[in-house]
């Protein structure tokens, strides 16, 4: 396992070695410690390594992350795997605000806590949340999934496109055009996958759906008092 | 509309105009108000109203037809690893596959290769087509995010975040269903047929701050190889910029309430923003202010029709220009052979702006496939690249005229202003006088 130090050693020198995917066939594990909350660790990974990073990271920590796996052992800033493609991103601490914010792909897992707008504007990530998820979380989400083992604020998938919400606590109130959805098999399987997947042994038939009402998709004035 | 009356005794309202009366009427019968495109419509202080002081006795003009008068500009000077070289000032502004046709798009990177400039993508993602065919490509970094991935940035030779439009600053966007096709909805992962909406925010930042890390984010991810521009609507224009450049932008680009939009409320359009001719002053003041002109790259946009308005934009402070509805004019739209369909559409030609219904009959702002395929992007691109050589060679004419051996030699001293209200926005004096409203002498 290749160690880098980030007290002693430059962001962007880490950064550009892991997008060095000659380096990284030889090097596919990475440990970064002492990120101090530095910004922008291991954004635009684009290889099949694994890379831990000891400590808090700041803002977009595995930005637009595609294919690597990527630990944080502690908490992380606005933007933690922003646009994410694929792979992994796994958070044990708490994250800040727009966690997993138009992410395409991959899994992001918090261990702890997600701030507000959690998921906005979604685009095919799958998001589990083992704590409590902030206001506006999932505002306009196009597709993937959001799963809330503890509440979620107010305004939960505000303007929703296809993404599905799954919360086991309580929801303090729903955004415009989201409403609680019947919980078919199909979507218990789905959970079940999602929270196998993230570890967590709790009952899937102990959380609601949410979706879209699908009623603001094409503008009607007579909607006009929703926007 | 009617014509006019022949009653001479009849008086038209100057308040209660027959567009205003049958705006009224309109909203009274639909409930809805009126969403097009294009950009402002009403007349508003422009480079019309500036002049040029062409060389005499007391400066030395350039011969016209042989002494070299240069137009090349590189941007992102300031971080980039690799700047970008255009050949001239001119660049093509974004506009999404989604708003145009594929076919638009891909006219739209051969003209603008043909003459060595740019073009930019829009909020929907890059086509391989626009990739193909364009020499330099400004991937644009909106806040829907819609098409965003890390290859395609990686693709760019710029990238562009979008904070604003002059159409609309402080406005999201809105696809309307009828143009979200299968290929447009699986770029934007979005429904077939839903209306596609863009939000006016960033997802993942608010305020200057946050930006900053932002396009050190971007910068990390492209290895800082690319220049990054800002984009903003043209409104707070000193501030803006000031911010933009603390922010970390190699580029600003500043777009005024004349530029154009895809589709946005017309209230909107020309009620919101000011003109260009008023927002580069305040942005050259705000670069020279904090030592950066020149070194940050000022692209200015927003009415941008001929060399003249190349120009004076470039002699008020801008590096470059970006066109987009002059573009799209040179592509074939409202063209008048297409005067029988736009008739039937209820415009006409030079009139057409409802680009958000789809069913433009040039085959420019439509994904309907039969429309599209109407526009020849070879013969639609060669227009294109005709057009931006006339306009350059006419602000090669201007600038050799007033002594200049390059296009960025031109300065406010070349220009005076028609009126008080330009004198006063351009910061210009007054023809003939040496009186510049608002500043001490």
């Amino acid at each position: 396992m290749k160690t880098y130090d980030l007290s002693n050693n430059s962001l962007r020198e880490l950064n550009q070695a892991l997008h060095d995917s000659v380096l990284l066939a030889s090097e596919p594990e990475w440990r970064i410690t002492n990120p101090n909350g530095a910004h922008n660790i291991a954004c635009g990974l684009n290889d099949d390594v694994s890379v831990d990073i000891d400590g808090h990271a700041g803002y977009y920590c595995a930005g637009m992350n595609q294919k690597a796996s990527i630990t944080v052992h502690g908490n992380v800033g606005v933007g933690v795997a922003e646009n994410m493609m694929s792979g992994l991103v796994h958070v044990k601490g708490d994250a800040s605000q727009s966690a997993g914010a138009t992410a395409q792909g991959g899994l992001l897992i918090v261990e702890g806590n997600a701030s507000a707008r959690c998921g906005i504007s979604m685009k095919g990530v799958d998001i589990v949340v083992k704590g409590n998820i902030g206001p506006m979380s999932a505002f306009m989400g196009q597709s993937g999934c959001l799963v809330v083992c503890g509440d979620a604020g107010e305004a939960l998938g505000d303007s929703l496109y296809e993404a599905h919400i799954y919360v086991k606590g309580e929801v303090t109130s729903l955004g415009a055009d989201c409403v609680e959805k019947e919980m078919r098999q199909e979507h218990l399987d789905e959970l079940s996958d999602l929270l196998k997947r993230a570890d967590i042994d709790t009952d899937p038939s102990a959380f609601k759906r949410y979706g879209s009402a699908r009623q603001l998709y094409n503008f009607k004035v007579d909607n006009a008092s929703a926007y | 509309m009617t014509d006019k009356p022949t009653n001479p005794a009849l008086r038209e309202s100057a308040t209660f105009g027959r567009d205003v009366i049958a705006e009224i009427q309109r909203a009274a019968e639909t409930g809805i108000y009126d969403i097009r495109g294009w950009g402002a419509k009403r007349k508003v202080p422009h480079f019309d109203d500036l002049l040029f002081l062409g060389a005499s006795m007391s400066r030395y003009p350039l011969e016209g037809y042989r002494e070299k008068c240069g137009t090349d500009v590189t941007l992102g000077t300031r971080y980039a690893k690799k700047p970008i070289v255009i050949d001239t000032p001119v660049t093509i502004a974004g506009m999404s596959f989604g708003a145009l046709s594929a076919q638009a798009k891909e006219a739209l990177g051969r003209g603008a290769s043909e003459v060595g400039t740019s073009t930019t993508t829009g909020d929907g993602g890059m086509t391989a087509e626009e990739r193909g065919q364009s020499s330099k490509l400004v991937y644009q970094y909106l806040p829907s995010r819609y098409g965003m991935n890390p290859d395609d940035l990686r693709k760019a030779d710029a990238i562009e975040v979008v904070l604003g439009q002059g159409a609309k600053p402080g406005g999201g966007g809105m696809l309307l269903g009828q143009k979200i096709s299968d290929r447009v909805a699986q770029m934007r992962n979005l429904p077939m047929g839903i209306d596609q909406r863009s939000a006016c925010r960033h997802p993942d930042w608010t305020g200057p701050d946050d930006l900053a890390i932002k396009i050190a984010e971007l910068r990390e991810i492209t290895d800082w190889q690319v220049p990054i521009y800002i984009k903003v609507g043209a409104t707070r224009t000193y501030y803006d910029v000031k911010l933009a450049v603390k922010a970390g932008a190699d580029v600003v680009v500043l777009d005024g309430m004349q530029g154009g939009t895809a589709a946005t409320q017309d209230v909107f359009i020309e009620h919101v923003g000011i003109p260009i001719m008023a927002a580069i002053p305040q942005a050259a003041q705000a670069l020279q202010e904090m030592g950066v002109h020149r070194e940050v790259q000022l692209i200015v946009s927003g009415g941008i029709r001929n060399g003249a308005d190349v120009a004076k934009a470039i002699a008020l402070g801008a590096d470059a220009v970006a066109i987009g509805t002059a573009a799209l004019i040179a592509l074939g739209d409202n063209h008048p052979r297409f005067e029988a369909e736009y008739q039937k559409l209820g415009s006409a030609a030079g009139y057409y702006d409802d680009f958000q219904e789809g069913k433009c009959p040039a085959g420019i702002s439509t994904q309907d496939p039969e429309l599209s395929m109407r526009l020849d992007p070879v013969a639609a691109g060669k227009r294109l690249a005709n057009y931006l050589r006339v306009i350059t060679l006419e602000a090669q004419t201007l600038a050799r005229a007033c002594g200049k051996s390059h296009l960025h030699n031109l300065e406010p001293e070349d220009l005076v202003a028609l009126n008080i209200e330009a004198a006063a926005m351009a910061r210009v004096p007054l023809a003939g006088t040496n009186w510049v409203p608002g500043q001490q002498f």
